[in-house]
């Protein structure tokens, strides 16, 4: 079957478990996702999903692994724009590897759809969001505090 | 994971247009990237090698089969490095002028 996939790396100055902590905590993630909460108990086949700051909700799934804190899987669903939601589920693996100082931390996002639009829509957003993360562990501070 | 090496990486006509493929078709292997390439495999796998060492390619396996990835975010670094997210929307419109203006002349 067709497939859009993307996968982004990135290498963090910080130990798997607080970026483990950074990427499961909603007072955590709403630092650098622009004040969106992730939602959850992290435990497989538990709901998972994404609050924005007014309330509304974003995206909605499951847990489908988790293995803290080097490996996680989510069913990931937008729910607020209709071209979105009917592509149906994507799968987001985020992969966390100790290298030296560093932890390499592996997003990689896929659809079983060709020229997927959910894909192209989250691809813009991932690379600004992991920037962000990681001047938030390095640095304690954040680039951009609100979406460009 | 330094600047110097995404520079360098960047610094190199093949290998942007190695980017370029895989920002056009992302999760291609060897063999896709080298189709239609003057470049030798082995010049390939090369240029690959160094994108890779510089975290601008990231691979995957797919059975036995190794995907490569193109991966931004150290790109993006460095542009927030410079603009400020007060000038991107700014910058933003001029690079759309750009484009617009220049699709015009070729008309």
């Amino acid at each position: 079957m067709a497939k859009s996939s993307f996968v982004y790396v990135t290498f963090i100055k910080t130990t798997p478990e607080q970026l483990w902590t950074a990427l499961t905590e909603p007072e955590f993630t709403q630092k650098y996702w622009f004040g969106v909460r992730h939602e959850s108990d992290w435990k497989p086949g538990s709901p998972w999903k994404m609050v924005f700051k007014d309330g509304r909700v974003g995206d909605t799934g499951e847990i489908v692994e988790i293995d803290r804190p080097r490996r996680m899987v989510i069913k990931w669903r937008n729910e607020f724009r209709p071209e979105l939601k009917a592509e149906g589920f994507s799968r987001c693996v985020f992969e966390l590897e100790q290298m030296g100082e560093a932890v390499k931390l592996t997003v990689s996002h896929s659809i079983e759809q060709d020229q997927s639009k959910f894909i192209d829509a989250v691809s813009g957003g991932w690379p600004l969001l992991l920037s962000n993360l990681k001047s938030l562990l390095e640095t304690g501070a954040v680039m951009l505090v609100e979406k460009p | 994971m330094d600047d110097d090496a995404v520079f360098k990486a960047l610094a190199d006509g093949s290998r942007r247009l190695l980017l370029d493929r895989l920002h056009r078709k992302n999760g291609q292997s060897l063999a896709d990237l080298c189709e239609g390439l003057e470049m030798s495999r082995q010049a390939v796998a090369k240029h690959l090698g160094i994108l890779e060492e510089a975290n601008l390619v990231a691979v995957q396996w797919a059975g036995r089969e190794k995907l490569h990835f193109i991966n931004p975010v150290p790109i993006n670094g460095i542009a927030e490095r410079w603009i400020g997210k007060f000038e991107q929307p700014r910058l933003r419109a001029l690079s759309d002028l750009k484009k617009a203006l220049e699709k015009k002349g070729r008309q």
